[in-house]
């Protein structure tokens, strides 16, 4: 009988799902939107993968771990997104700079586990809901934004604070500043932002890779490589880091493999 | 439940306000306590001392303030007992320890205030803590610019002393927190019209040792592989600690620590073997602030030991019982509160000697540095401390958090990461 190993990543906005065969191969991977529900998300989930139940260990992360009745357990998505880019990268010693919709991780990695890790307070400076809060401001989808940031320059956000620095996008578009120029700020800001976070637990060597929502977005990894002075790497299954790393803990060899 | 309203109208509280309080202490104590298993039966004491904790005390103190005693409230470990309790007054501590108070607080005082202090001045302004009610005196301290500021309101509502702790540590320093104990044992003399004599002062400070040597004790006893005690039970023997007579406190802490050392002759923990083992540092927890051991030990991991103000500073290190006039004595009270390691002074390398320490004392796994928001001096220190645990080796997890419940599952991702980290 087949053993699949199913992670569940219920992030503050975007819910994911993997499935891994006996070999680690992903032969599933899915995402929805988290909505207003976890819950109905979970269950959304579960519909979508009930072709590998029952004959599946499942294991929950993300913020709404809690609410996945169906899971094995959970665990939380530092470790979960450790496991899962280190699979991914395959590199024994490692930085994960992982940026959410809500917070953004540094995660320091040694031969495959977490050693260490950081993680913004509670504001949402530096994470994904800072750039969703100023595209909607723009008027421009994520991805057209750090397109158009590529081409723009020579203006920044000061502030920190989203509700601020969206009063400060306002001015500069209300004294007529071109619209790539403030997008240029806004990836700015928030590359700023992670890379001072990431500077107090960088090591000097090894690599840097950036997974999460974010990681999609060629600019922004660009920006973040140009701040950090080192190569930041990305996946194309960056974004299910996080789910990856549940599924890998899922398997019976999880806790070693 | 003993009946308490008339007790509590009769000090000039806010009842409505009080009862809204007083509403939500059992659910949180029950959440809080009550779900763990196994614990200790010598924690009936401070079951029944929180289950009534605006009643019991409250009305004992009442009663000595009617035979003439005075009542002073302090908001410092670095205030000394002795002094009070050898003029015949009575020492408690003052409350501070709720969100509940923190909007009365900030109906005065700056948002970015630590929540300590503006818990504090709400729950005085807001008149629905009786102990802020009853204390004849408040005795504050220099340890942070907020306090003593903080002070300053307050002083306009009741009688204030206020005791200037020195910066730094040298040997001058120590001789003038020798003549700053000296100053407040004369005011104190003054106030309760009782004269100090080597002979009191001498039993008073044999008295707050014993109280002392009873906290540490259970201390002890938590540095066992076979943890007899969760540190929830423990921190709120510490929290209550601050409230009781230390006659009795001594007492009780004795009870709780004979059987905390047979349970661990019979082998009883209230953890599974190989649950990890945390030492939290930093800024002090007060009555009924539970929040981070809570998330801790329903975390996987178990509290064994707390570095703070409601933790080994309270009772580590003894006064030198063998002096035998005024003026030694004072001396020898300032040795040994200036050895208590707040990072008020500076510089403050004895925190970190100190933490080193108790990570092997008490076996530990991981430290979880944690200092209420707006407190700029621990939360600077997490700098070198971090620095030094990571060259000794040791795992660390730096948290800043206040009294809402608003990060509790931020905290609880951190946390969790943390303890899964150290399980590997």
């Amino acid at each position: 009988m087949k053993q699949y190993a199913i992670g569940i990543d219920i992030g503050s906005t975007c819910a994911k799902a993997v499935v891994l065969d006996e070999e680690k191969h992903v032969i599933e991977r899915f995402l929805l939107p988290t909505g207003w529900s976890s819950v109905e998300t979970a269950e959304k989930l579960k519909e979508r993968l009930s072709s590998f139940f029952p004959d599946a260990v499942t294991v929950a992360t993300g913020y709404g771990r809690a609410c996945v009745p169906f899971a094995d357990r959970s665990v939380t998505e530092i470790t979960c997104h450790g496991k899962g880019a280190a699979f991914l990268y395959g590199a024994p010693a490692l930085t994960v700079v992982d940026i959410g919709g809500q917070d953004t991780k540094i995660i320091l990695l040694e031969n495959g586990t977490v050693s260490d890790f950081l993680m913004n307070d509670k504001c949402s400076a530096g994470t994904g809901r800072f750039l969703e809060v100023m595209a909607n401001t723009l008027g421009l989808r994520l991805e057209t934004l750090c397109e158009l940031a590529s081409t723009g320059g020579g203006v920044s956000i000061s502030s920190m604070c989203t509700v601020f620095a969206e009063s400060e996008v306002i001015s500069l578009i209300g004294r007529g500043e071109p619209r790539e120029n403030i997008a240029f700020a806004v990836v700015d800001s928030i590359v700023t932002k992670v890379a001072s976070q990431a500077s107090r637990l960088l090591q000097a060597n090894g690599a840097v890779c950036l997974t999460g929502g974010l990681c999609e977005l060629p600019y922004l990894r660009q920006a973040l490589e140009k701040k950090l002075g080192r190569m930041v790497v990305t996946s194309p299954d960056g974004r299910y880091a996080g789910a990856i790393g549940a599924a890998l803990l899922a398997r019976k060899d999880g806790a070693t493999g | 439940m003993a009946d308490y309203v008339q007790m509590w109208k009769d000090l000039g509280m806010d009842l409505e306000s009080h009862d809204v309080l007083c509403s939500v202490l059992p659910t949180a104590v029950g959440d809080v306590f009550m779900t763990q298993q196994n614990r200790p039966k010598a924690m009936d004491f401070w079951d029944l001392v929180i289950s009534e904790v605006h009643g019991i005390r409250p009305a004992e103190l009442i009663e000595e303030q009617k035979k003439g005693r005075k009542v002073f409230g302090t908001f410092c470990v670095y205030v000394p007992d002795e002094v009070v309790i050898a003029a015949n007054g009575i020492v408690t501590g003052l409350c501070g320890g709720s969100q509940f108070w923190v909007p009365g607080g900030e109906a005065v005082l700056p948002k970015s205030t630590c929540p300590l202090i503006k818990a504090s001045v709400g729950a005085r302004l807001g008149r629905t803590c009786p102990f802020f009610r009853i204390a004849d005196m408040y005795v504050g301290e220099t340890t942070c610019d907020g306090k003593k500021k903080a002070y300053e309101i307050l002083g306009e509502d009741v009688p204030m002393y206020v005791m200037d702790v020195p910066q730094m540590k040298r040997p001058e320093d120590i001789i003038k927190w020798k003549n700053e104990i000296a100053a407040f044992a004369k005011k104190v003399e003054e106030f309760t019209g009782n004269k100090l004599t080597p002979e009191k002062l001498n039993e008073a400070i044999k008295l707050v040792n014993e109280k002392r040597k009873a906290l540490a004790r259970v201390y002890n006893a938590r540095k066992s592989e076979c943890l007899p005690i969760s540190g929830r039970d423990a921190l709120l023997m510490m929290q209550i600690a601050f409230f009781d007579d230390p006659a009795r406190c001594a007492q009780m802490c004795n009870r709780l620590a004979d059987e905390l050392e047979q349970r661990i002759k019979d082998g009883v923990s209230v953890v599974p073997a190989g649950t990890k083992r945390i030492l939290v540092t930093g800024t002090p927890l007060a009555v009924p602030n539970w929040k981070l051991h809570n998330i801790i030990e329903t975390s996987g991991a178990a509290v064994v030991c707390e570095e703070m103000c409601t933790g080994t500073r309270y009772f580590e290190n003894l006064v030198d019982e063998t002096k035998t006039t005024l003026d030694e004595q004072f001396m020898a009270l300032s040795e040994r509160y200036m050895k208590t390691n707040c990072a008020c002074f500076t510089p403050n390398t004895g925190r970190i000697d100190d933490i080193l320490r108790m990570v092997k004392e008490y076996k530990v796994d991981g430290v979880i540095d944690c200092s209420l928001k707006f407190c700029c001096l621990y939360d600077t220190e997490k700098y070198s401390v971090s620095r030094a645990l990571k060259e000794a080796g040791v795992p660390i997890l730096s948290l800043e958090t206040d009294y809402t419940d608003t990060d509790a599952e931020q905290l609880r991702t951190r946390i969790g990461a943390f303890v899964e980290m150290l399980d590997g």
